[in-house]
């Protein structure tokens, strides 16, 4: 949309520092408030404060056809998309995957292939899912595949740390930031009614239920993982387990938290205006939101389905989703929680020093 | 032509904020409103799309409001900027009622903030609408068309028929096409003239053709002529306007708030020909703010240049446009197309004018003065010396005009033989009726919503 999203940024900030009016909308204007000139890090920074709720952009007098022509959310959504593709390690492969849906759907596929060929391939060792594809067989799968692409991710967000001219971090910072990250503060919309992201300066909490339904679905998922792991290791049990095991119960709710929660984010993305995003990723954004929703949909049809022949192919779907959603994770939208809340801190660290 | 439809008890005439608030309120009592707005949707909302704050008086903290600001405190500010200028009865009438605005803005959906950074001075006294004045413009659209009134953009009105002391038909146009209605009762709130600039200079002279102005370009006044040229009596002096010094290269209509500039105080002013014409250091801005239209409309062509040095650089709120910078003066002058011998005379003669500047405090007067100068600078006269050296030209920005419909407490209008039944009138286009001259920030928006609200209700009773 923008040529120089950088330069562009930099004129609309000029505009709305002289402005103010939306001081209180959320914690990109005290920041940008707190500068005179607009250096690049500085620019970087307020795009990644930025969640694109579009508060500013219908409350604003200055946008098209004004000659001014502001369009703040557009305009940090791009320069956001470019700090994190260009923080992304490989550089290239954050350039191929955010942008297009395409891609995802391969890397999908063949997500999806590897656990079948995998499963068809490789012996079992116990029962339900171990019947198909060894415990040994899924470590040494997931562990490099969990571990490699968040490696990369600390190179990236060095270098975005670096790019943004961060400080030091200590504890007060970090408490701050996952303070406003837990609650999704500024989701709020700064007045506590929400955003006006789908249906023009209608204000709704829409987004922001859907998003921490992702979010805490997705946490509980990992929990669930992570609590079967030490079960597996610390106390010898193995999977399967029962409806009313701990990690059943937080899989199964993390999981229809997931579900409703990316369905609804789809449908939201669908209404909202594209040219307040970066119209350039919303391939790769809808293909990200598909792939999350095949994680969450397979898993939970695997625990109703578990017991019947489609137990294979499901398995092998749901793997194959979990795999490329690990691989992809610093290439793809999920790389934002990380750059956000590296925003955060960056941004406590403005106001605590 | 046809018949004028008659479906539709008030119509209301602008697209702002007494209009808005008028048509909630005839609404809620059960009135069927239309809205008829000159501008597009992408520009409703005339003036109060680019405002930020109004004026409220309270007892105790109120909402984003810190401690009180009562009645005599208020009426005490207003007095001094009108230099007495005031209907005192209308504009006590709207004080009292802005209390009793704020909790009813904000039923009807506007959301506010404390008073941005830079202007802490206004906290107590003025209460800050989040996200501006478009953001309210937003919310009041969606609280009417819930309360089902009608709206039709693009539709500017060019006739109201006067029919002794009755209106009958209120004609417009849609997407070029002339209709006419007849509603039982009209709500005029379609702001001054200003953007009308051959009326600008018919009242004020041709040097009106140079400014700029600094909201909306559909207020032209055509309703307010309308009716003045049928005896609806009016109120105010047609050759007033609210102008201030804003940049120069602002664009000549709806640059809005951010075209101010808060530098003049740290500056020297000249004109095009190199001469300082006033006293820039008078008093603290904001209270100096609007005489410096005047001072520039006065000057040849209409323009003033605003030179600092690197000291006063950070010391004003930042400005839309970066200034125009140079490394010596010579070079800044030449840049901003001003005599160069001139101008160095005139910045030497005030550089020497300059005495002992350690006093020097950006936030009060502080006597920094100059001394055997025509025209003084009599607080915070710094020598200009310190390179990089910065520029800004100056040009007269109209806010609003004066001259409006005179009405009554019930915001009725009236003509030389008694008042109108069914017309009445709210915001810019009868605030000549409270005020004659000045201006308090806060209070354009007070005067719209305390007389929309009753425009509104005495509409919604006539029909009732
Ligand atoms: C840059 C700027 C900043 C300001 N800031 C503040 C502030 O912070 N606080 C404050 O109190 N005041 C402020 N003011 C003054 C304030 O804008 C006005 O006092 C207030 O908005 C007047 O409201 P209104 O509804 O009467 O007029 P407006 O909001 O101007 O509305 C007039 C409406 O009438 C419509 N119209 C005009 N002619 C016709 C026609 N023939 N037919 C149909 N419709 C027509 C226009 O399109 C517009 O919608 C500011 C003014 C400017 C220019
Ligand atoms: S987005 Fe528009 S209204 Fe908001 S601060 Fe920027 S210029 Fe002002
Ligand atoms: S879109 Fe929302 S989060 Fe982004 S700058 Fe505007 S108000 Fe802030």
């Amino acid at each position: 949309m923008y040529s120089n999203p950088l330069e562009e940024a930099a004129r609309q900030a000029q505009i709305c520092n002289a402005c103010r009016y939306c001081e209180g909308y959320c914690a990109v204007f005290p920041a940008m408030h707190a500068e005179r000139a607009f250096a690049e890090a500085d620019l970087v920074q307020l795009a990644n404060l930025c969640h694109n709720c579009q508060n500013c952009y219908s409350a604003c007098q200055y946008t098209a056809p004004h000659e001014f022509d502001l369009n703040l959310p557009g305009v940090l959504a791009e320069l956001r998309q470019e700090s994190w593709e260009e923080a992304a390690f490989p550089a290239a492969l954050g350039r191929a995957f955010h942008r297009s849906g395409t891609m995802l759907a391969l890397a999908l596929i063949a997500g999806f292939a590897v656990l079948f060929l995998a499963a068809r391939n490789l012996p079992g060792d116990g029962e339900g899912f171990y019947a198909v594809l060894s415990h040994n067989a899924m470590v040494a799968i997931f562990v490099p595949a969990f571990v490699l692409p968040l490696m990369a991710l600390g190179v990236s967000l060095r270098r975005y740390w670096k790019r943004i001219g961060g400080g030091r971090i200590r504890l007060a910072h970090l408490q701050n930031a996952f303070g406003s990250a837990a609650t999704m503060r500024n989701l709020a919309g700064g007045h506590g009614d929400g955003c006006n992201f789908q249906d023009e300066d209608r204000f709704s909490h829409a987004r922001r239920a859907m998003h921490q339904a992702v979010m805490y679905g997705f946490l509980l998922c990992f929990a669930a993982t992570s609590v079967a792991t030490v079960m597996h290791y610390a106390f010898d049990m193995p999977a399967p387990y029962g409806l009313f095991s701990l990690p059943k119960l937080l899989g199964v709710t993390g999981g229809i938290l997931l579900c409703l929660g990316t369905l609804g984010l789809l449908r939201l993305k669908t209404m909202g205006r594209p040219e307040l995003q970066a119209p350039d990723v919303r391939g790769g954004e809808f293909g990200f939101i598909l792939l999350l929703f095949t994680v969450s949909a397979s898993g939970l049809l695997l625990y109703m389905l578990g017991s019947t022949p489609a137990l294979e192919p499901l398995l092998a779907l749901h793997l194959g989703a979990v795999l490329t959603f690990f691989v992809l994770t610093p290439y793809s939208k999920m790389a934002h929680g990380f750059f956000r809340l590296a925003a955060l801190v960056r941004d406590a660290q403005r106001k605590l020093g | 032509m046809g018949q004028p439809d008659t479906r539709h008890d008030i119509a209301i005439i602008g697209g702002g904020n007494a209009a808005l608030c008028a048509a909630i309120t005839a609404a809620e009592a059960g009135a069927k409103v239309i809205i008829l707005e000159a501008a597009p949707k992408e520009y409703r909302g005339g003036n109060s799309r680019h405002t930020r704050n109004f004026r409220c008086k309270h007892e105790a903290p109120l909402s984003v409001l810190v401690d009180s600001y009562g009645e005599e405190e208020y009426f005490d500010d207003l007095l001094q900027v009108t230099g007495g200028r005031t209907d005192e009865a209308l504009a006590r009438m709207v004080i009292r009622q802005s209390e009793e605005c704020l909790p009813w803005m904000e039923a009807h959906g506007v959301h506010f903030q404390p008073s941005l950074s830079g202007t802490l001075s206004l906290a107590r006294t003025n209460a800050f609408f989040m996200g501006g004045g478009k953001s309210l413009v937003n919310a009041y659209y969606r609280t009417a068309a819930a309360l089902g009134v009608e709206v039709h953009y693009n539709a500017p009105v060019s006739h109201v028929a006067l029919d002794g002391n009755r209106v009958t038909r209120v004609d417009y146009d849609l997407d070029g096409e002339r209709r006419s209605i007849a509603p039982r009762a009209v709500i005029v709130a379609s702001g001054g003239f200003q953007a009308d600039i051959d009326w600008l200079a018919d009242a004020w002279g041709p040097p009106a053709r140079n400014f700029l102005i600094r909201g909306t370009p559909y207020n032209r006044g055509t309703v307010l002529r309308d009716l003045l040229d049928q005896g609806v009596s009016s109120v105010g002096d047609p050759t007033q306007c609210h102008a201030v010094a804003i940049d120069g290269r602002a664009p000549k209509y709806d640059g809005g708030i951010v075209t101010r500039l808060d530098c003049v105080p740290f500056s020297i002013v000249v004109n095009k020909d190199g001469q300082r014409f006033y006293d820039e250091g008078e008093d603290v801005w904001p209270k100096r703010y609007a005489i410096w239209g005047r001072l520039v409309a006065a000057q040849p062509d209409q323009v003033g240049y605003a030179i600092i040095d690197a000291k006063s650089a950070n010391l004003f709120m930042p400005t839309v446009f970066p200034p125009i910078k140079a490394d010596s003066l010579p070079e800044l002058a030449e840049k901003m197309g001003l005599p160069v011998g001139a101008f160095m005379a005139t910045v030497e003669e005030f550089n020497a004018a300059c005495g002992d500047a350690s006093g020097f405090k950006p936030m009060e007067k502080d006597g920094v003065a100059t001394s055997g100068i025509e025209p003084a600078k009599t607080n915070w006269a710094r020598p200009i010396t310190e390179a990089p050296f910065y520029g800004y030209s100056l040009r007269t920005g109209v806010t609003f005009t004066y001259l409006g419909l005179k009405v009554d407490e019930k915001a009725q209008c009236r003509t030389e033989s008694g008042p109108i039944e069914n017309l009445w009138a709210a915001g810019e286009t009868m605030a000549g009726s409270i005020l004659g001259k000045g201006y308090l920030a806060g209070f354009g928006m007070s005067i719209g919503t305390v007389f929309g609200r009753i425009a509104g209700a005495e509409a919604a009773q006539h029909v009732q």
